[in-house]
């Protein structure tokens, strides 16, 4: 047991600080200080950019795809300092969850096309699992591909689909077989969203703001040679897909940047003449919010490093998901409750044409993300699965 | 003890909640959420005309109720149907505070739904502290002069007067030293700034650069008006707690419906007893908040400090119980919730957001502690 960070560990975390503080620009940092999160496609797209130059975008490819291999205290090292330079989150859909099923399932052919793409920016990817019949039931999905020679035609409907009107492909789950058992008849199908046929269509969020779609498919013409792996196989990818979704799924470093927003917050609004921070209320609030994300750091990082060294995340990341999101949420509410009555405006479009904030300038986004906030505990799956997840793995019986 | 209510206030509830029912759909509110005014002034002159406003009055001011259980009817109702028109503003705070100072003749105009009103009180670093006024009055000859800065004042575009709260004499926070003043919208030196609000309708701030008006327009005396302001937003607590408790209603009945009918793993979600458990806590909860919206509106007449403690104890359990039902409730619709088209994605924004006004929950859990104390 050593709770210490090694010479080498060290090293690299002033390396990060450095490029963060050089790299990073500035504007950027403030649109997501200030709970900007939604950055435009442009800020996230250069953000990319910069962070491959550095050769630390792929995080956690292996060198021979152009990763930078990170072990998981680096990761941890990395991700702390991002969220507290108040650095874009990196969109992980090509990056985080096509890649490792394109490592390890995908042709030859596939990793030296797409894999490249997806380092310098050539691609958007999004994610094509849900389906207005199959949320928490994902294995129930309906949307088919059916093979016409060198080709499947692809029918049906995805949804929630996050970001993906800035996308150029989707990875879909579609059924080749519907003959075969649920699970046994899906597939892995990467797709153009330039084919003809697929239509997006935005959802608008309870915040107002435009980050999910629903993708349409009509005769979509899909060559089989985008099939990844096997057909009728593609439930085991996209498994293998989900437990990468989930790391990194603690958000400790949001959670802890989330944190520092609030206390600032704090200190600057005033509740009976005193700090905010010093009311006795507000301040046991945010220490008992404190006290579970230090302990979710130590979980963090002790079910992290014994999946680097081999250990299968299994129902870990259950738990860490769990957890992280309703520490985040818990922040959120923090940061809404210390605003007061500014929570009340509604800025994304009071501001319109009119940049001067209404009331404090931490004030605007924060009901709204509040209330953006409550998807974290539904997507990925949702918590209520992560802990069947848990309680079958443990107890085994019946859903 | 008697639990049930008068033939009247059953009668009002009922035509009220019908009416919305049929004429405010999500789709209308969709709508009027979407329109430059905020509300609607239709439904506002139908809500006039079905006597919802003067069902907040007293007899005395021109209306034929103003109990705290008329005013928790109401706005049970309009919680329930997410109503934005600004009934809380223009009567109860504007209304309810100019017939209390005797100005019948706007009151008049008001129940008929032919006025709007905004009671701009709240500054920018005052949050939730209500004797904290820093905005000047000052004699000047006959007249008064009014300068300082209102925050998130509801309402204010559309109102034609404003009522304001200033300092005459003492400290930023003393209770004493507190004057109203009635001021037409259009008055030289008065600017707004307005805004759409999270959980729909509309507010502004108010920047007040000496403005210049007559004696006459205070209301009551000078230094004295902390009392009419308090008894005032003692009402406005009801209504905000009656609000919150109609919307936990409607929460809690589209998240029983929803899992009845959404299927996943081949049978409806609401067979999972980790979401069954849940729900049956929230009904729980729900009754708390039944019963304290109950006895916040019983001893709205009592004496004050019994009225207060009652108040801060209904509001503090309502914003516990607030954010547990919206929260819940959402999470177990999953995704749907989330999408600004779905009605609890509205319901669920008035539940929260009504802990923004006149003091969260923490605040009134303060001010139960010190008016328990001692
Ligand atoms: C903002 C946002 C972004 C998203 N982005 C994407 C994306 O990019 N790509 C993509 O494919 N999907 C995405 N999703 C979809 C997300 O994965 C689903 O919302 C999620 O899987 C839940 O499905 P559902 O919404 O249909 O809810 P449902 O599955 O209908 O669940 C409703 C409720 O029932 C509960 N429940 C369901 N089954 C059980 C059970 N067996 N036991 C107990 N409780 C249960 C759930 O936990 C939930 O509380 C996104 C969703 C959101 C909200
Ligand atoms: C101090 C004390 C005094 C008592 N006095 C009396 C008395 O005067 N007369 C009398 O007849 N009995 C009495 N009881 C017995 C009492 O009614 C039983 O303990 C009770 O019915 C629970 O039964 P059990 O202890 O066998 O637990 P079990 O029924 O075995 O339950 C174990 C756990 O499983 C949970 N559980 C069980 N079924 C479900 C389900 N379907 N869904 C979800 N969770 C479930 C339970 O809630 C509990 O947490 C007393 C018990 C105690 C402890």
């Amino acid at each position: 047991m050593d709770l210490s960070y090694s010479p080498e560990e060290q090293a690299f975390r002033a390396e990060v600080r450095d490029f963060l503080e050089t790299r990073l620009p500035k504007e950027m940092a403030a649109k997501v200080r200030q709970g900007h999160d939604h950055l435009s496609k442009a800020d996230m797209e250069a953000w990319h950019a910069i962070l491959n130059e550095k050769g630390w975008l792929a995080q956690n490819w292996p060198r021979e795809f152009g990763g930078a291999e990170w072990n998981a205290v680096q990761r941890h090292i990395f991700e702390e300092e991002a969220a507290r330079a108040n650095a874009p989150r990196i969109v992980p859909f090509g990056l985080s969850m096509l890649a490792p099923v394109l490592m390890k399932f995908g042709s030859k052919e596939q990793q030296d096309h797409y894999l490249p793409r997806i380092l310098d920016g050539t691609d958007w990817w999004c994610q094509g699992y849900s389906e207005p019949g199959a949320g928490s039931d994902l294995a129930s999905l309906k949307t088919k591909a059916e093979r016409h020679g060198d080709h499947y035609i692809v029918n049906g409907q995805k949804t929630w689909t996050t970001l993906g009107q800035y996308a150029n492909w989707i990875f879909c789950l579609v059924r080749t077989d519907p003959t075969a058992k649920q699970q046994e008849g899906i597939s892995f199908l990467l797709i153009d969203m330039d084919t003809p046929g697929i239509e997006v269509r935005p959802i608008i969020l309870l915040d107002g703001t435009h980050e999910v779609n629903e993708v349409w498919f009509t005769d979509v013409k899909v060559p089989v040679a985008n099939l990844v792996g096997e057909e009728n196989k593609g439930w085991t990818y996209a498994k293998y897909l989900l437990t990468h979704e989930r790391t990194n799924i603690a958000g400790v470093g949001f959670s802890q940047a989330g944190l520092e927003q609030v206390k600032r917050i704090a200190r600057a609004e005033r509740a009976n003449g005193r700090p905010l921070i010093e009311n006795p209320h507000f301040a046991a609030r945010m220490a008992q919010v404190e006290i579970d994300l230090m302990a979710l750091a130590t979980s963090n990082l002790r079910i992290v490093s014994k999946a680097a060294a081999g250990g299968a995340p299994g129902i870990e990341a259950s738990m860490l998901k769990v957890k992280g999101t309703v520490i985040r949420q818990e922040i959120n509410d923090l940061a809404r409750r210390a605003v007061g009555p500014y929570a009340m405006p509604f800025p994304s479009e009071a501001v319109e044409g009119d940049n001067d904030p209404i009331g404090p300038d931490y004030a605007g986004p924060l009901a709204a993300q509040y209330f953006n906030y409550r998807k974290l505990s539904i997507f990925g799956g949702s918590n209520e699965v992560q802990r069947n997840i848990i309680a079958q793995t443990l107890m085994g019986g019946r859903r | 003890m008697n639990f049930d209510l008068t033939e009247e206030r059953q009668m009002l509830q009922d035509t009220l909640r019908r009416f919305l029912r049929d004429r405010y759909t999500t789709e209308e509110r969709n709508r009027i959420l979407n329109s430059d005014a905020g509300f609607s002034a239709d439904i506002w002159a139908q809500l006039a005309e079905l006597g919802v406003l003067g069902a907040l009055f007293i007899e005395t001011q021109g209306g034929f109720g103003g109990a705290g259980f008329d005013i928790a009817v109401v706005f049970e109702e309009l919680g329930r149907a997410g109503v934005v028109e600004p009934v809380m503003d223009s009567a109860v705070l504007g209304g309810r505070l100019l017939a209390a100072a005797g100005r019948t003749d706007l009151v008049e105009e008001v129940i008929a739904g032919a006025a709007h009103l905004a009671l701009a009180h709240g500054e920018p670093v005052s949050r939730y502290d209500l004797t904290h006024v820093e905005t000047r009055l000052t004699a000047d000859g006959g007249d008064l002069i009014l300068s300082g800065r209102k925050a998130v004042v509801v309402n204010a575009e559309a109102a034609g007067h404003l009522i304001v709260s200033a300092r005459e004499s003492g400290g930023a926070a003393d209770a004493d030293g507190i004057s109203l003043v009635l001021v037409p919208a259009d008055v030289a030196g008065l600017t707004l700034r307005g805004y759409p609000m999270l959980s729909g309708g509309r507010a502004a701030e108010v920047t007040l650069d000496d403005v210049r008006l007559p004696a006459s327009a205070r209301l009551g005396d000078a230094g004295q008006g902390w009392a009419l302001l308090s008894d005032t937003i003692a009402l406005a607590h009801v209504a905000l707690a009656a609000e919150a408790l109609g919307a936990m209603e409607s929460a809690v009945k589209l998240t029983i419906d929803y899992l009845g009918t959404r299927q996943q793993f081949g049978r409806p979600i609401g067979t999972f007893q980790a979401l069954q458990h849940r729900v049956a806590d929230m009904l729980i909860e729900l009754e708390q908040a039944r019963s304290a919206v109950i006895f916040a509106a019983g001893h709205l007449d009592g004496d004050t400090r019994t009225r207060d403690r009652h108040i801060a104890a209904a509001r503090h359990l309502i914003g516990r119980v607030g954010r547990l039902v919206a929260e819940e409730s959402i999470q177990m619709h999953g995704g749907i919730a989330m999408t600004q088209e779905y009605e609890l994605a509205h319901i669920a924004k008035r539940i929260v957001m009504t802990d923004h006004r006149f003091g969260d929950t923490d605040y009134h859990l303060e001010r139960f502690i010190a008016l328990s104390a001692a």
